[in-house]
């Protein structure tokens, strides 16, 4: 069979392999003229498979409709054209080193000057019982996927063996096969290779999104057959078991070393043949490339890319160039099952003193993290669901970021000093996640509503809505919104000097002028509301913010004094002051909860919410916690929450104060206060602030000589440290502090502005605040004080005084024409022993369009 | 969609097998919305603004499936009437049912008389 005709003068190279790597070998000769054509040297190449190289990376698109035909990365005329000798479906059974001889299964025998092993890897098979029962499958080659095909005709239920990349790609194919399909992953996330943790969870929630089963941290005991010898489950390691007609083993490779070792080559420990930075192995006229090479920086690569270089390499030593392969970036950026996944560099943050930026939605499955160095250097990072900026990112790899790490992470990008605002972002930097806006796309436009309505960027969730705002030229309009010129603060100003109570009386009286008359807005409505409620007593309003028009401009979580869930339920927070609470108060919460169905979650403010309240059903709750001693949590407001605190002296050996204590008094003195935004509050006993009180607007350290009052801090998107107004201060004096910030701050500040925007915000910051509030620079404090004694003497709770009052209790129903039906849209499924919104009752008329789109006309 | 009140008080809806009437007139108050069960289980969410004017859409915000529309705020922007959603505030008109944050999006419009 070798071809005798050519000139012993020319080397001959025996290709074993011709997989994607060997087929890119192949190419990189032909570009270097090293071809039989060229009269350069013979070429023989030997496949095992009965095809010639093929995108495997790309296997699953086979059910996308992708014909084998169509995989095949090899032109039609290549092998001809360039004359070499290609033997499919005969692999090489052994090497002859020392008379350099190729032996193929044909039996044919092939001299060689030098030998390229390209043999690729193998699935890996877990040695568990039932491996080998028809209905197991591996998912690596065409052939595998052609008979996973024909099994699964039989079959309703597929389950994969591992949840790497493979796995998953191998689960997509199930699935396109239209399999129920189960990922059984025995590392405590998927793709534990790629992602860290986070970036696991995130990818779990958008793949069990798409209708997939994954089951992480359970290993595979055992496949179970029938019979017949076919499967028909699982058992898996946490004692469960799966019913399931196929099993696809996809958990991880290994190297395809088997001909390497039986001729002698080194072979490392865990397998790969042992390659120099030129890709030869311990015989200097073998080389190795590819998935079965242990790379000279003792990796094992099963990437392409890898693979691609060291053919590269390989090619341009042999035409006498000089090359090495000294290993690579394991980089990655892949669509799995229509995921972006990307990971770069250091993805784990395996280097000394590397430090995370993390930034982690799994309301829409993104996750975002970067490695920083010690000294700043971008190290490597993951994108999960939102990969746009890996092409970005991944060249800065090792260099210092122009911006900030956390505004390249986080899609509110207000984070950081100021001087690194979102104008320092680039312009491809996406600004509004859910729809994946750039800076770039917003900077387009000039206004709010354009951008919303040309882009969709703030129509998602509207968390970045305020950096919109900061990246549009500036209004010349500081008005609230279309219905006034005024700012929230001048309207208080407005309101309060003119003893102005209703709305409407504002609106008509200095709303702009083709507003007059008309309905306000949903910006302005609660907005005046609130100022009105806060001004309440001064004014002479009622203070209660359902009575007569108030209740026209609540929104709704105000109008039902709950707070509304994505499926149109509600959720009800008692207040429970300092986060302290009697063994028998904490029973009646628990029996409401168990009575009404509602599902409880403890909250980061130290109290209960509970879940999954309908309408109708909220003076029913409320007149049960009324009856027990509770009182509005005003978890719907904007308006004071909580005021955490730790145990403080009176039970801790390191507190210095009763910080219970006066989280109680302090969360009773100002509950029911509204502001522009939420408030929240902690005290900390001592000076390991275990209340975290510096992440709250107003926070409370205790000292040895009193307490250090912290303002401005907050957690969230922005997290900000609470600055120090005042030190060592007597309970008395800290009230009357605490007292004067907050009104000032009502006065002030813009709508929704929660107090760490207000004071980087207003002209002086922190100092004008201490100014104003400590030294009365402004001659205010006197108002500002009676206006909050007002305040606290006008003080009702809300819940009690609606449950007393029939006219108030009228809102309270599912149907105005038919008050006592529950609403059929509010129902719930179990989840971990308690409910869940069933929102596939929800998408209803969503996925009949996608029904009727599927369906061919 | 709309119909004058003068000396009306019982609020009917149009739905597919004629007026379904839904309740007095008394019981609603400017500004505010309310739920309304339909025969065929659909829901409604019905409007009375300052000027007394009576509008009904569909109750299913289309952004979330939820059925929420009738506990949005009302405003008017441009002398036209909207609801805002109170889950992620995209406004409707009351007239059309058209989103105005997105005119992809529309809702359904029931014909209100008050009798």
């Amino acid at each position: 069979m070798p071809d005798t005709t050519i000139p012993n003068t020319i080397p001959t190279f025996v290709l074993v392999g011709h997989g994607m790597v060997g087929q890119r070998f192949l190419e990189s000769l032909a570009a270097r003229g090293l071809t039989p054509a060229a009269g350069r040297a013979r070429i023989v190449v030997l496949c095992e498979e009965p095809r010639p190289a093929y995108d495997r990376v790309r296997l699953t698109s086979y059910f996308a409709g992708r014909t084998p035909e169509e995989l095949s990365l090899v032109e039609p005329e290549f092998m001809a054209q360039h004359g070499i000798e290609l033997y499919v479906g005969d692999p090489a059974e052994s090497v002859d080193r020392t008379a350099r001889t190729v032996t193929a299964r044909s039996g044919a025998v092939f001299p060689y000057d030098t030998l390229v092993l390209a043999t690729g890897s193998y699935p890996f098979v877990p040695p568990v019982p039932g491996k080998d029962s028809r209905g197991c499958f591996v998912y690596r080659t065409i052939e595998d996927l052609l008979a996973i095909e024909e099994y699964a005709k039989g079959a309703e239920t597929g389950a994969v063996v591992g949840g790497g990349l493979l796995g998953l790609e191998a689960a997509g194919a199930l699935k396109g096969l239209g399999l129920r399909t189960h990922v059984v992953e025995f590392a405590p996330r998927l793709m534990p290779v790629q992602v860290d943790e986070g970036g696991g969870a995130a990818l779990l929630r958008t793949i069990e999104g798409m209708g997939l089963a994954v089951h992480t941290g359970v290993g595979t005991q055992e496949v179970t057959a029938g019979a017949d010898g076919a499967v028909n489950g699982m058992a898996l390691s946490d004692g469960s078991s799966l019913a399931t007609d196929l099993v696809v083993f996809s958990a991880g490779v290994r190297p395809r070393d088997q001909l390497a070792r039986d001729c002698g080559l080194a072979v490392g420990e865990r397998g790969g043949i042992v390659v120099d930075e030129e890709c030869r192995t311990s015989d200097p006229a073998v080389f190795a490339i590819g998935e079965c090479a242990l790379a000279s920086d003792g990796r094992v690569y099963g990437l392409v890319a890898p693979g691609y270089e060291m053919a590269e390499t390989v090619a341009e030593v042999l035409g006498g160039g000089r090359a090495g392969f000294t290993g690579a970036d394991m980089s990655t950026k892949l669509k799995l099952l229509g995921v972006d996944v990307a990971s770069f560099g250091d993805a784990h943050g395996s280097a000394d003193g590397a430090l995370d930026v993390v930034y982690s939605d799994s309301r829409s499955g993104v996750y975002k993290k970067l490695v920083i160095g010690a000294d700043g250097t971008l190290l490597g990072g993951v994108l999960v669901g939102d990969a746009d900026d890996y092409g970005t990112l991944r060249p800065m790899t090792g260099s210092v970021l122009p911006v900030s790490p956390e505004q390249l992470v986080l899609p509110t990008g207000a984070g950081g000093p100021v001087t690194l605002g979102p104008s320092a972002l680039p312009d491809d930097a996406v600004i509004c996640s859910c729809h994946n806006v750039t800076k770039g796309a917003i900077c387009e436009h000039t206004t709010l509503p354009e951008v919303k309505k040309c882009t969709r960027a703030g129509t998602g969730c509207g968390s970045c809505v305020k950096v919109i705002g900061q990246l549009l030229p500036p209004s010349q309009d500081t008005g609230l919104c279309g219905c006034f010129v005024h700012s929230r603060s001048e309207l208080y100003e407005i309101v309060r000097t003119l003893g102005i109570t209703s709305f409407t009386a504002l609106l008509d009286s200095h709303g702009r002028e083709e507003a007059r008359g008309g309905e306000g807005c949903e910006v302005c409505k609660p907005t005046v509301g609130s100022v009105i409620a806060s001004l309440a007593p001064t004014v002479g309003a009622s203070g209660y913010v359902l009575d007569g028009e108030q209740a026209s401009l609540q929104d709704t979580n105000d109008h039902f004094l709950a707070n509304l869930q994505r499926n149109g339920s509600y959720s009800v927070v008692p207040r429970i002051p300092g986060g302290e609470i009697t063994p028998e108060k904490l029973i009646v919460i628990g029996e409401v909860a168990r009575d009404f169905g509602l599902y409880t979650k403890i909250t980061g403010g130290q109290r209960i919410d509970l879940f999954g309240a309908r309408v109708e059903q909220l003076p029913l709750i409320w007149t049960r916690l009324v009856d027990a001693g509770f009182e509005s949590g005003h978890a719907y407001g904007k308006s004071l929450r909580t005021v955490k605190s730790c145990v403080g002296q009176t039970w801790c050996r390191y507190g210095v104060q009763d910080s219970v204590r006066m989280a109680i008094d302090l969360e009773l003195r100002y509950r029911g206060l509204r502001s522009p935004h939420k408030l929240k509050s902690a005290v900390s006993g001592c000076a390991r602030e275990c209340a975290e009180a510096r992440g709250k607007d107003f926070g409370i350290i205790a000292t040895a000589g009193g307490w250090n009052l912290y303002v401005g801090g907050n957690g969230g998107a922005t997290p900000r440290h609470a600055d120090l107004l005042a030190q060592d201060l007597s309970d008395a004096e800290l009230v009357r502090l605490i007292d004067r910030f907050l009104m000032f701050y009502i006065r002030t500040a813009d709508r929704l502005e929660r107090t760490s925007a207000w004071l980087e915000r207003i002209d002086g910051g922190l100092e004008h605040v201490r100014d104003v509030v400590v030294h009365d620079s402004l001659g205010l404090c006197d108002e500002l004080e009676r206006l909050m004694a007002d305040h606290v003497a006008g003080y009702r709770d809300e819940w009690a005084e609606t449950i007393d009052d029939p006219e108030r209790l009228r809102r309270f129903v599912s149907f105005v024409n038919a008050p006592d039906a529950p609403d059929p849209s509010v129902k719930f499924v179990p989840e971990r022993d308690q409910i869940k919104p069933d929102l596939e009752l929800l998408a209803g008329p969503v996925l009949a369009v996608r029904t009727l789109e599927g369906t061919p006309s | 969609m709309t119909t004058e009140t003068l000396n009306a008080n019982v609020v009917r809806v149009a739905h597919a097998d004629g007026w379904l009437t839904v309740c007095d007139l008394e019981l609603l108050s400017p500004g505010r919305g309310v739920a309304v069960l339909l025969p065929d289980g659909g829901q409604a969410a019905l409007f009375m603004d300052r000027a007394g004017v009576v509008r009904a859409i569909s109750n299913r915000d289309p952004f979330t499936g939820a059925y929420v529309l009738s506990r949005g705020l009302l405003g008017s922007a441009g002398g036209r009437p909207f609801v805002a959603s109170p889950l992620l505030k995209q406004r409707f008109d009351l007239a059309t049912g058209v989103c105005l944050d997105d005119e992809e999006v529309a809702v359904p419009v029931y014909a209100v008389r008050v009798e």
